[in-house]
């Protein structure tokens, strides 16, 4: 006797004795939900457009660098230089993944749902800092692995591929360098309001209108305030930290008096950076220790 | 087991305001209601329960455990559906409630499945792959109950779970609800404003009012002891209320109607005996099952 087919048997409701995952596989799924977020997927074809705009523009500078490399034979730009020539297309980023990522929660009301949930109150705000965090670094990474495999195609001898490495680990830890700092400084910003548009214009504010105190210091008759300029804004902050650390592989021009001046202060540069890091995580955390418990 | 126990719960709010005072109660498991005006102190016992919420003084159980010491055991066996919408627009229903099933820790393939039967059993078959800023209030209610569904709880909190229906919108949800606390023994908490909605589901009310308990008791028992007899006759009221405290019957006035309790089968009898042997025309005879509403109002007069 053949079994009937296409029959749907309405089996009432099945209680769930399967496994229950703990908290790191809870937390790799808001992180992997989160990075999907930052460039769009799983979201509509409008949500798509600013983040693949961006990745397309940083590719085609990408493949027109290693095409010049390739024919001509001139380093436009090393793979450092790369993240401080796209600076402004990041800041752009990160104002439009940031609020994506968590303004659009605080708005719709979302959150109750997810710290009702066995989740640590922390787990949220991380997740989404490090979703950001490796948004941003694969903006500025993929772009220098593009350079990197273009240039390592053309090189002669695996010497040569070598040397090429050796210039590309550097100018990833750069690139990491700035998604940590801009993702911190944006996401922060972003979790303080649940208008999108207000916390777009935020981040573009912080980054932005700090230059002009930067230059302000930097014209100062006092030589250590021109020194320490570059510590009152986010962009001008992670460059010193990098020319501190590769001022090779950042300045190319050779000539007397190119780049900023650090003097000494070099080091006091790499500490800012580190303290605001920390700070900007702290606020996060305390902010969203005040938001669950609304 | 007691599914939910609180003993002298207090919340205060930055020392001042006061949400819960002094609460004590137990409640077995089954459908409960929890009823009491806005600003009573639901949406408060609901956070303290999830362990949102620390008690500023007293004790607070859930399904045996303590949701202040151990949050994360508690929130794994409840479900919360909040008032509020709490809804992110541009996403599909089953894309939320299978990314919310995942945090509450189910593995990927197990999460897309128990979504789609979650969201089924709530009654959104296709409609659940279009974003959810186009649905209807009571589509958005279905969804919002759906994600509380999706991890298997033992315990369901519902806060104001009609809110925004209309009233065949209302049934829909009630019918809902009361399926899932008898065929799907799933306990559930559902909190409102409106006592004749939750009363209709309920095994256990539970009614606050400023923040302490007025009463906690089944339904069963609140309802039974209470019913009378209305009895109304053409003429000769005063007669008939005579020879029935004669008979031992405790006899009330409403107006033109006698009300006496019902105590048994036998109660009939003696009031139809009475009215027959005065030669009285009856115009009516009618039980009247006293509504728990009426209960709390009385007690509510008394308190003035």
């Amino acid at each position: 006797m053949s079994e009937p087919t296409g029959v749907i048997h309405d089996i009432g409701y099945q209680r769930y004795t399967g496994p229950r995952l703990g908290r790191r596989h809870v937390f790799g799924a808001m992180y992997i939900h989160g990075v999907r977020t930052a460039f769009g997927l799983g979201r509509s074809a409008k949500a798509k457009i600013f983040p693949w705009l961006v990745v397309g523009i940083v590719l085609m500078v990408a493949a027109a660098v290693t095409a010049i490399r390739s024919q001509i034979g001139e380093v436009v730009m090393t793979y450092a230089q790369f993240a401080d020539a796209m600076s402004w297309l990041v800041i752009f980023f990160v104002a439009v993944a940031a609020p994506e990522l968590v303004s659009r929660d605080l708005r719709s009301g979302v959150l109750p749902l997810y710290f009702s949930r066995p989740v640590p109150q922390a787990d949220y705000p991380l997740a989404k800092l490090l979703a950001l965090i490796t948004a941003l670094f694969l903006l500025l990474g993929a772009p220098q692995l593009l350079m990197f495999l273009g240039g390592a195609f053309t090189a002669d001898g695996m010497g040569a591929v070598w040397d090429e490495l050796l210039d590309l680990l550097p100018g990833l830890l750069y690139a990491g360098l700035w998604a940590v700092v801009f993702a911190s400084v944006g996401l922060l910003v972003a979790s303080m309001t649940g208008k999108r548009a207000f916390a777009a214009g935020g981040i573009v504010a912080v980054f932005l209108m700090t230059t002009p105190i930067v230059g302000i210091l930097s014209v100062l008759p006092s030589q250590a305030a021109n020194q320490l300029s570059g510590i009152a804004s986010p962009p001008t902050l992670v460059q010193g930290v990098g020319i501190w650390a590769m001022r090779d592989l950042l300045i190319t021009d050779l000539a007397e008096g190119a780049g900023p001046d650090l003097g000494p202060y070099g080091p006091v540069y790499a500490l800012a950076a580190v303290a605001l890091v920390a700070g900007c995580v702290a606020l996060l955390l305390a902010r969203y220790k005040k938001v669950a418990a609304r | 087991m007691t599914l939910i126990a609180t003993e002298s719960l207090t919340k205060v709010y930055g020392g001042e305001v006061t949400a819960l005072s002094d609460l004590t109660v137990a409640v077995e498991p089954g459908i409960v209601g929890l009823v009491g005006a806005n600003g009573a102190g639901k949406s408060t016992l609901i956070k303290l329960l999830l362990g949102l919420l620390t008690p500023t003084r007293g004790r607070i159980q859930v399904l045996g455990l303590d949701p202040t010491a151990d949050p994360a055991a508690v929130r794994a066996r409840v479900g919360y559906m909040p008032e509020h919408d709490c809804l992110p627009p541009d996403l599909s229903a089953a894309e939320l409630v299978t990314h919310l099933g995942r945090i509450s820790g189910l593995p990927r393939t197990v999460a897309r499945e128990r979504a789609s039967e979650a969201l089924r059993h709530v009654g959104l078959h296709e409609e659940r792959h279009r974003p959810v800023g186009g649905y209807s209030t009571g589509m958005k209610q279905r969804v919002k109950l759906a994600q509380a569904l999706v991890h298997d709880p033992d315990l369901l909190l519902l806060d104001e779970p009609t809110n925004g229906l209309d009233p065949a919108g209302r049934d829909a949800m009630l019918a809902l609800v009361q399926r899932i606390g008898t065929e799907f023994g799933i306990s559930v908490l559902v909190c409102s404003h409106l006592l004749g909605e939750v009363e209709r589901i309920c095994d256990t009310l539970v009614a606050i009012e400023g923040g302490r308990l007025l009463r906690a008791d089944h339904i069963a028992a609140m309802t039974s002891a209470t019913d009378v007899l209305a009895v109304e006759v053409s003429e000769g009221t005063e007669e008939l209320a005579a020879r029935l405290a004669a008979l031992n019957l405790p006899v009330g006035r409403e107006g033109r109607l006698l009300l006496v309790p019902l105590a048994d089968q036998r109660t009939y009898d003696l009031i139809l005996g009475a009215v027959a042997e005065l030669d009285l025309p009856l115009h009516r005879l009618d039980q009247r099952r006293h509504r728990v509403a009426e209960l709390f109002a009385r007690r509510e007069n008394s308190h003035v």
